[in-house]
């Protein structure tokens, strides 16, 4: 057993689209019906194994804003790439972060130009590189949704513990239930089913997710991510939808339980608390979508040691945030494949393997 | 950049199944896992049990994300799941 190829199965997969087929026909929807992935990793795994182009045209898949590559906003690059330039640091990032368009450009740019900015795989290999370097400022990007802050969470304490001083966090973690909420509340969108992050999931439960059937009334799956988890979690959407129903179901019991992971939850309580709110690139501000070090960790807040004062940039006006809740999709937007292209994305949808409009524009013809 | 590089490319938020090979680091809580033939170095912070040696976590399936194994994966959940769809492909086929 390796526990990926087996959630490929070929003939399993077009099993389940006969069985999605079946259902369709017995709801028979006026309209097709909009199930939201929320998840970048889902948006993906869509569009690399075509599981759109399989499916009949009464389902239409809604990318959610669950990348957060794609949210990352301008001001947040601007303060990377503005620490970045200072001799003292080394900046170091997911690989993902790093063509995000800012106002004075990318981190990749920066370093280009000279800036010493390096892509690391874990926020332990930041701190790694902070033991080898005791005299430079190594910061790490801390970006990500709720699967990321453990590992960043973590590493703070480690650094704490070994008293490490030339280590810390430009933190921009968000957190998936705010923003769930804010889509859900925009009266624009009218979303029949939704298909949840199973790795954020995997740590904050899977309970946390049971306010969309509750309060919203909107069937409500946890989905792992290979293809077959993402179409057995559309059947099982599609199933609660068939029977009149609304709750939620949990597709990705071998990762996920209702409490999620114990460790994994309390280095984040122990290291971050929520802020009054974030900003969202394409989205906007949404309170208490996002976290920062605690007052006991203010040491290894990066904004903090360099003195940085962030200011809110101007965004050119672009579509990305009427993509980002499925009202637009992205080959109607203006500038897809012409001014906004994945060698030089214009919005952040373009960055990132994980962004609606960087898959279209690999993956359609 | 081709479609398998940009596939390739390292996304942050994509989690791995791997499987725990050995402790290298007790302090450190440190792990080689093998993650579909590739091995390399995780931290098990989220998935060691308090009070349980480490080394009860060898054998065990891994979620593994960003340098950090997430979660256990129960391999009997995964076995039912698979049952599950097995006998869907058995009504799709009859
Ligand atoms: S094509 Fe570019 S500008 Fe248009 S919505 Fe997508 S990312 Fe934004």
């Amino acid at each position: 057993m390796q526990l990926v190829d087996e959630f490929r199965d070929p003939a399993k997969g077009r099993a389940l689209v006969e069985a999605i087929r079946s259902r369709l026909e017995a709801i028979a929807p006026a309209r097709p019906l909009q199930i939201m992935e929320f998840c970048g990793g889902h948006t993906h795994a869509i569009f690399r194994y075509g599981l759109n182009q399989m499916l009949p045209e009464a389902v239409e898949w809604v990318h959610g804003p669950g990348c957060p590559v794609c949210v990352l906003p301008r001001e947040r690059v601007d303060a990377a790439v503005e620490m970045a330039r200072r001799p003292e640091v080394i900046f170091t990032s997911f690989g993902d972060a790093l063509r995000v368009p800012g106002s004075a450009g990318s981190l990749r740019e920066a370093g280009a130009e000279g800036a010493d900015v390096r892509v690391v795989y874990s926020p332990l290999d930041a701190l790694e590189i902070a033991r080898r370097h005791p005299d430079r400022e190594v910061v790490f990007f801390a970006i990500g949704f709720e699967t990321t802050m453990p590992a960043t969470a973590l590493t703070v304490l480690r650094a704490e513990a070994e008293e490490i001083p030339n280590f810390s966090l430009l933190c921009h973690h968000i957190t998936t239930p705010a923003a769930v909420r804010a889509i859900l509340d925009d009266p624009d969108l009218s979303l029949d089913g939704i298909v949840a992050p199973g790795h954020v999931a995997s740590v904050v439960g899977a309970d946390t997710f049971r306010f969309i059937p509750t309060e919203y009334r909107v069937p409500t799956v946890v989905s792992g991510f290979e293809p077959l988890d993402i179409l057995q979690s559309l059947w099982m959407v599609l199933g609660q939808l068939e029977a009149g129903k609304c709750r939620l179901e949990n597709q990705y019991r071998r990762v996920v339980n209702e409490q999620g992971s114990r460790a994994g939850r309390a280095a984040i309580e122990r290291v971050y608390e929520l802020a009054e709110h974030s900003r969202w690139r394409g989205l906007g501000e949404i309170d208490r979508s996002g976290v920062r070090l605690r007052p006991n960790y203010a040491r290894f807040d990066a904004e903090r040691r360099f003195g940085l004062v962030s200011h809110v940039a101007e965004e050119e006006a672009l579509p990305c945030g009427e993509v980002l809740k499925g009202r637009l999709k992205p080959r109607q937007c203006p500038h897809f494949g012409g001014r906004c292209r994945p060698e030089a994305p214009l919005g952040a949808l373009m960055v990132s393997s994980e962004g609606a409009c960087a898959a279209y524009f690999r993956y359609t013809a | 950049m081709s479609v398998d590089q940009w596939q390739e490319e390292k996304t942050m938020c994509l989690g791995v199944p791997g499987k725990i090979i050995a402790i290298t680091d007790t302090e450190r809580q440190l792990a080689k896992v093998d993650i579909g033939g590739v091995r390399r170095e995780v931290n098990l912070a989220c998935v060691a049990e308090e009070g349980q040696s480490l080394e009860a976590c060898v054998g065990q399936w891994v979620l593994v994300h960003v340098g950090f194994a997430l979660t256990l994966i129960s391999a009997e959940e995964a076995e039912r799941t698979l049952t599950l769809l097995a006998e869907l492909e058995v009504d799709a086929a009859g």
